[in-house]
This record gives C-alpha cells, sequence and structure tokens, in this order.
C-alpha cells in the first residue's frame, strides 16, 4: 500500500527514456518509448527526457538531436569513446549516475537483449522496482506509473506498482507500442554528463563482433502483413499451408509457442509474449486458440482475422474478422482464391 | 574450480489451469519442473566440470516442495543442492530474490569455497522478468555475461573467461574476468542424461536445507514481499474488443472468396497494396 513517499524521493521528477543505440543505430523501440512516454508526461504535466549512451561525436549527437523529433523536451546525453560498443560496467555507470544527479520519478527501458541486461543492474544499483515487458502504462490519478503485463499461466493480465521507491523502472519489448509520428525540430535543451571513466576501470573487454547474415534475420516483428500458425494445424506439415499462403501475400510468417517447443519452426518465428511482437496491417491466425501470452504480441495489429473450428476459442474475442472452419482444408482454398484475385490479370480486370 | 547454478522450480505451464469462476491461478495439483531456461545453465557448468574439475552446487530458493527439483538435478550429476526455504522469503519480486540468492551464495562460498562462475538460466517460464541474474551480479559485485551461446575459452590460472554473447544485431565475443556471472542462451546445448550412480545417489542424498537465518541474510525486511518495491495491484481479465467479431457465413458463396471480401471491405486500401507485395514474389 502506498505510503507517505519518503523526503528524499519527493524531489525525483519527469520522465525519462533511455534511447538504445548499438553499433551506431537507434533501436526503433527507444522512439516507441518515446511515443508512450510523451502521454505520461503529459498526464503528469512534467518533462518527457531523452537519454542518450554512447560515443563521442556524431552518433550521439543524431540520436539526440532525433529524440526530439519523437517528443522528447530535453535530452541528456554521456558520451564518450568508452562507451562505443554496450558494456554493462560501463552503461550501468552512465546511467545511475545520471539518475542519482537527475532524479526522474519514471525511467523507461526497451526489453531488448541490451536494455534487460541494463535495467537489471541499474534497478539492484538504485534498489527500486522494475517492471519487465509491459504492455500497457499509465499513470494513476495520484500520480504513480501503472504497469501492466500478462500474469502467468491464464488468460489474465496483472497491473504493477513501485509506489514507494523512485525512479519506476519499466522495460517493453520492441512493437508494443505504437511509432509516434516523427515530427521535424530543432533540437532543445542538451545536458552533458561525463562518464568519469578510463579503459583500466572497465574490466570487460569487447573480442569481436560477429553481424548477423542478413538471411539469418526474419523481418516479422515489422512486416505489414502476418500468417500464423498454431497447434491446430495438427503437423509440421500442414504447416507448410501457411507457409504458402504468406508467399502468395508476400507476407510473413510465424506461429504459436508450441509450434516452436515441438521444434516443427525456428523460435525466431514465435508470436507473443516470449517471442516476437507484431503490429502488421493484416494478421492471418489458423489453428490458434489466442491465449493472452499470444494476444499481446497481435494486439497491435490493424485487422486480425481468425480461423478457427472452435467457435468459443478466445481469439474470436479479439479479432475483428472470423471464421469456424478447418483451417487444414480451408487454407488451400484461401491462397487459391487470393492468388486469383490478386493476379495482374484480375487487378486489369478491376481497372477496365 | 567451484560452479553454482541457480535453478528456480516453476509450475509445467502446459498444465497450468485458471479457476473459471475466481479467475485466479489454480496452483494445487499442478506438476512442477526445473525452469527448462535453467536446463542450459546446468548443462554448461556440468560441461566445465568435466574440462577442468572441480564441482557443481545448486541452488534454489523456493518452499520446502522445491527439494523435487534439486533431487532432479542431482540425477544429472551435480555434487550439491541448496534449497533456501523460508516464510520470509514469500511473495518476493526480483529485487527481494536477488537479495537473499546473493546472501546464501556467499554463505555457500564461505562453507564450500569461493565459486568461480555462477550460472542463471536466460529467465524463468513464470516470472519471466530475466532480471534475476544481473541482479544477483550486482549484489554480489560480479562482473556478468548475459545471454551467452558459448563459452570460448576459460583460464582459470588468468582468472579470464571469454564467451559469445547474444546482442541485438549478431553476436559480442567478450573477454571478463573471474568470479563472474554467467546467464546460459536456450538452445545452447543439451543437458544430459545422468548415469544410473548419479539416479542413486540423488534418491540419498541430503540437501542442504538453509532457512534465511542460517543462509546468514542480514535483514530480514529486505525479503519477501516487504522487501519488494514492486507491488501486484490488480489482476484483471483483457477486455474484448467493444465490437464483436465479424464472423464469415460459411454457407454461402465459397467461404474463401466471403472472407476476403470482408478483408477488403474492411481495410479499402489493402488490395492494392497486397498486389503489389505480391508481385514482389
Ligand atoms: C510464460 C508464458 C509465455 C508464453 N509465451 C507465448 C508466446 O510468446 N506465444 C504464444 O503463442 N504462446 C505463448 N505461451 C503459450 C500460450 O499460453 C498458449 O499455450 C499457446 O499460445 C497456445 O498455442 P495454440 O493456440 O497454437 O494451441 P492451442 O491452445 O492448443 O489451440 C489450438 C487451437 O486450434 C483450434 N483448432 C484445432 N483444430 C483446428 C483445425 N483443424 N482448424 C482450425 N482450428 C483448429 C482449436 O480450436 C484451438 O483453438 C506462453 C505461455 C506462458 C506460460
Ligand atoms: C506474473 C508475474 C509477474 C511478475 N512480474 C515481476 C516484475 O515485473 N518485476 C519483478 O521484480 N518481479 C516480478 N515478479 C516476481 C518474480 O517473478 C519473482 O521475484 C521471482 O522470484 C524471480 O523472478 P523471475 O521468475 O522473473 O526470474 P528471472 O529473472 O526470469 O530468472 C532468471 C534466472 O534466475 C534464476 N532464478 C530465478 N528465481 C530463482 C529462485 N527462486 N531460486 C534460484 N534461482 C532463481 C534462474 O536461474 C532463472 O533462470 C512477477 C511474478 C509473477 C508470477
Amino acid at each position: 500500500t502506498k505510503k507517505e513517499l519518503p523526503e528524499h524521493f519527493k524531489s525525483y521528477r519527469h520522465v525519462w527514456v533511455f534511447v538504445e543505440q548499438e553499433r551506431g543505430q537507434v533501436h526503433p523501440v527507444s522512439w516507441e518509448l518515446m511515443g508512450a512516454g510523451r502521454k505520461l508526461a503529459d498526464k503528469l504535466k512534467v518533462d518527457l527526457a531523452a537519454v542518450v549512451i554512447g560515443p563521442q561525436g556524431e552518433v550521439s549527437r543524431q540520436a539526440a538531436a532525433e529524440a526530439f523529433c519523437y517528443g522528447a523536451d530535453l535530452a541528456y546525453v554521456v558520451a564518450d569513446d568508452l562507451l562505443a560498443d554496450y558494456r554493462n560496467e560501463a552503461y550501468t555507470k552512465a546511467l545511475t549516475d545520471i539518475v542519482n544527479t537527475f532524479k526522474p520519478e519514471i525511467l523507461l527501458l526497451g526489453a531488448t537483449t541490451l536494455g534487460r541486461d541494463l535495467a537489471g543492474s541499474v534497478a539492484t544499483t538504485l534498489l527500486t522496482g522494475l517492471t519487465a515487458d509491459c504492455t500497457e502504462l499509465d499513470v494513476d490519478p495520484d500520480g504513480s506509473l501503472a504497469a501492466t503485463r500478462p500474469t502467468f499461466g491464464g488468460s489474465l493480465l496483472c497491473t504493477i506498482y513501485t509506489l514507494n521507491y523512485r525512479p519506476q523502472m519499466a522495460t517493453v519489448r520492441p512493437r508494443v507500442m505504437p511509432m509516434p509520428e516523427r515530427v521535424a525540430r530543432d533540437p532543445g535543451r542538451i545536458v552533458t554528463h561525463p562518464l568519469g571513466l578510463v579503459e583500466d576501470d572497465i574490466v570487460t573487454k569487447i573480442r569481436a563482433f560477429l553481424p548477423d547474415r542478413d538471411s539469418a534475420k526474419s523481418n516479422l516483428a515489422y512486416a505489414d502483413v502476418v500468417v500464423a500458425g498454431g497447434l491446430g494445424l495438427g503437423s509440421p506439415e500442414n504447416f507448410q499451408l501457411v507457409r504458402q499462403l504468406a508467399a502468395v501475400l508476400g507476407a510473413d510468417y510465424g506461429c504459436s509457442r508450441p509450434l516452436v517447443q515441438k521444434g516443427w519452426v525456428t523460435s525466431d518465428r514465435q508470436i507473443g509474449q516470449t517471442g516476437k511482437t507484431i503490429r502488421p496491417k493484416l494478421y492471418i491466425a489458423a489453428g490458434i486458440s489466442g491465449a493472452i501470452q499470444h494476444r499481446v504480441g497481435v494486439d497491435g495489429a490493424d485487422l486480425i482475422v481468425a480461423i478457427n473450428t472452435d467457435k468459443n476459442a478466445p481469439i474470436f474475442d479479439f479479432a475483428h474478422v472470423g471464421i469456424v472452419t478447418d483451417a487444414i482444408r480451408f487454407l488451400p482454398a484461401l491462397t487459391e482464391a487470393f492468388r486469383a484475385r490478386l493476379s495482374p490479370h484480375s487487378r486489369d480486370r478491376i481497372a477496365s | 574450480m567451484h560452479i553454482i547454478v541457480c535453478i528456480k522450480q516453476v509450475p509445467d505451464s502446459a498444465q497450468i489451469r485458471v479457476h473459471p469462476v475466481t479467475n485466479t491461478i489454480m496452483r494445487q495439483g499442478v506438476p512442477t519442473i526445473i525452469n527448462p531456461y535453467d536446463l542450459f545453465a546446468l548443462e554448461a557448468a556440468l560441461a566445465l566440470r568435466d574440462r577442468f574439475g572441480g564441482t557443481v552446487t545448486v541452488l534454489t530458493m523456493g518452499p520446502p516442495s522445491a527439494e523435487d527439483s534439486l533431487r532432479k538435478a542431482l540425477t544429472f550429476g551435480i555434487d550439491r543442492a541448496v534449497l533456501l526455504t523460508d516464510r520470509f522469503f514469500a511473495g518476493a519480486d526480483t529485487l527481494a530474490t536477488t537479495y537473499a540468492l546473493a546472501a546464501a551464495i556467499r554463505k555457500i562460498g564461505e562453507t564450500f569455497g569461493a565459486p568461480d562462475i555462477v550460472f542463471t538460466g536466460k529467465q524463468t517460464i513464470d516470472g519471466d522478468t530475466a532480471q534475476v541474474g544481473p541482479g544477483i551480479a550486482k549484489r554480489l559485485g560480479l562482473l556478468q555475461l548475459t545471454y551467452v551461446a558459448k563459452i570460448n575459452t576459460l583460464d582459470l590460472e588468468a582468472g579470464t573467461i571469454e564467451a559469445e554473447r547474444r546482442s541485438e544485431g549478431g553476436v559480442q565475443v567478450l573477454q571478463t574476468r573471474l568470479p563472474c556471472l554467467v546467464t546460459m542462451l536456450e538452445a545452447s546445448n543439451e543437458i544430459r542424461r545422468g548415469g544410473m550412480a548419479d539416479a542413486l545417489r540423488a534418491a540419498r542424498a541430503e540437501i542442504v536445507k538453509w532457512s534465511a537465518q542460517d543462509a546468514g541474510v542480514a535483514d530480514i525486511a529486505k525479503c519477501g514481499l516487504r522487501g519488494s518495491p514492486t507491488i501486484v495491484k490488480r489482476v484483471f481479465a483483457p477486455p474484448p474488443r467493444a465490437e464483436k467479431a465479424t464472423m464469415v457465413d460459411i454457407a454461402g458463396q465459397p467461404p474463401a472468396d466471403a472472407l476476403i471480401a470482408h478483408i477488403f471491405q474492411r481495410a479499402p486500401k489493402l488490395e492494392a497494396e497486397l498486389a503489389a507485395l505480391a508481385r514482389g514474389y
């Protein structure tokens, strides 16, 4: 329960978003968080600040400048060449130091490998609460951060608070929050802060970086159209039906978690809480029941189409269009119908 | 060499049920397993012991019944199992969990020898925060290597370790100093089947059971619910969409055509975009 906030936390104000960059690239989740942070800051009537940690020079300057285009009121920058590549020790020191110096009430990070590695260290150093993988962020009338995430097991969500400690920290996975529109703007106030380390202070050394081959990456999270299959398909052979429909639509394909666990599909194709979050214009789910852990991964889709034999399947509670039928028989027909409809020949017919 | 592996006992997710009336999770009668991600940490530890000798201690914090997970871990051939159990630990969030686990790891170090490496899994399948590994490292002042797919070299003489860490766009090859904390990535190895001797020993082995006091936990107020800065205030079912799904009638025209008509009626711009996308193939 909420007590009077301890005196030393009363000066903690404003909402911060950690701007994650790796190898000169800002991770898009940072701008997604900036959109969510903007709403929180407006409700609280406080500032939204971007926190940029990275190498000296253009890369970090550019990241800070971009942050203003995504809604930041100011930016804190710790730029040092020791921060060129992510290392836990140096980043933890940089972020912990500026939190202790400038005292935000809310601190948001992306739930990426970098963000999770950093958030856990920073929250433990600051001895504050950290809510993982939130799907919704809001502030209560009393100003507390209400961080909502799926709970284990059933189709349930829970709302978690960090009432008596500051900052209130939360991570959010990529694509869970919508990407705000970029509005060209001149940079505002930038506050720089020193790292205060020399290379010898940092024990961990980077020996090499082996970038992923492009072909090894699936674009699922950013695809405009996604077709996915679940256990209802019954066999790995039937999963081909999903891939065939995806091919005709120029779509990416995905699956529910059990298919990964059974080894039918590789883990980079899993959609949901412990897989990818997607925000396509069209999502077609075949033989997927619609458990909460799956739903949170697809709720951002513009149009959700569900194919399921059970008219009471939970997926029909959040799909926009549903069809109660056997996906194994229906998918080939749907693939053919789409092929006919989308072929250049039929488009000429529409045009004339 | 001494390696400590932290494991958590979790409900077998496939079998969890939600009470239809109260909407609460029914844990009674749900079988429990070792958190599947922790098996990769266990195997990594055993593989290092194969190469370098030494002992592997497994630690879990949980209710007395978490002993089952430790017995299971013993069948894989670990040397020692420690159960940290006390009613003061109930309701811990990750900060309170790492406070207790860090105390127990210190105590294990004093009692059985200081660890060179502390392993955890990447995350659990119930709380699923991935925060406990980094939390333990920070509390013990250990260097951390998270999302490790492979340990390349371990030099006990020099006190160094080199490992491949998964990051967003590729793999970082990192070198750091021992002792350190490693969180292992899934699919990085396959847990061995223990031998007959291990199975026999597992059934009889003495499990070290520590209360908060036994483990030298200094401040009970930092444990369990009391020591947790996060508070779960509300558990609720997600609201269905305000508007019900439009159901496609499968009796009339071919259902595939009917479904496509519904789709393009709702998203008129999509047809041209799909045609463009489809041309790409
Ligand atoms: C911590 C945690 C994290 C999780 N993370 C994820 C995650 O990231 N992603 C995820 O997907 N799940 C996740 N899960 C699992 C999730 O709870 C569900 O178990 C899972 O999504 C169910 O997959 P499914 O819908 O394919 O299978 P089922 O629930 O078995 O559903 C199969 C569906 O297919 C229908 N069906 C059967 N035959 C046919 C047919 N011939 N044609 C059409 N329909 C048919 C059935 O009516 C049923 O609705 C997680 C669970 C936990 C505990
Ligand atoms: C639905 C739900 C949501 C929650 N959300 C949050 C949240 O947002 N923030 C928060 O602070 N807490 C949260 N908790 C509480 C959290 O789950 C507990 O603190 C738990 O004890 C440890 O966290 P974890 O399961 O997420 O472990 P993770 O951090 O995912 O575990 C990583 C590794 O740490 C080791 N480990 C974890 N627990 C133990 C243990 N008891 N004994 C030995 N080794 C262990 C294992 O090797 C494991 O693989 C939540 C709990 C539930 C049930």
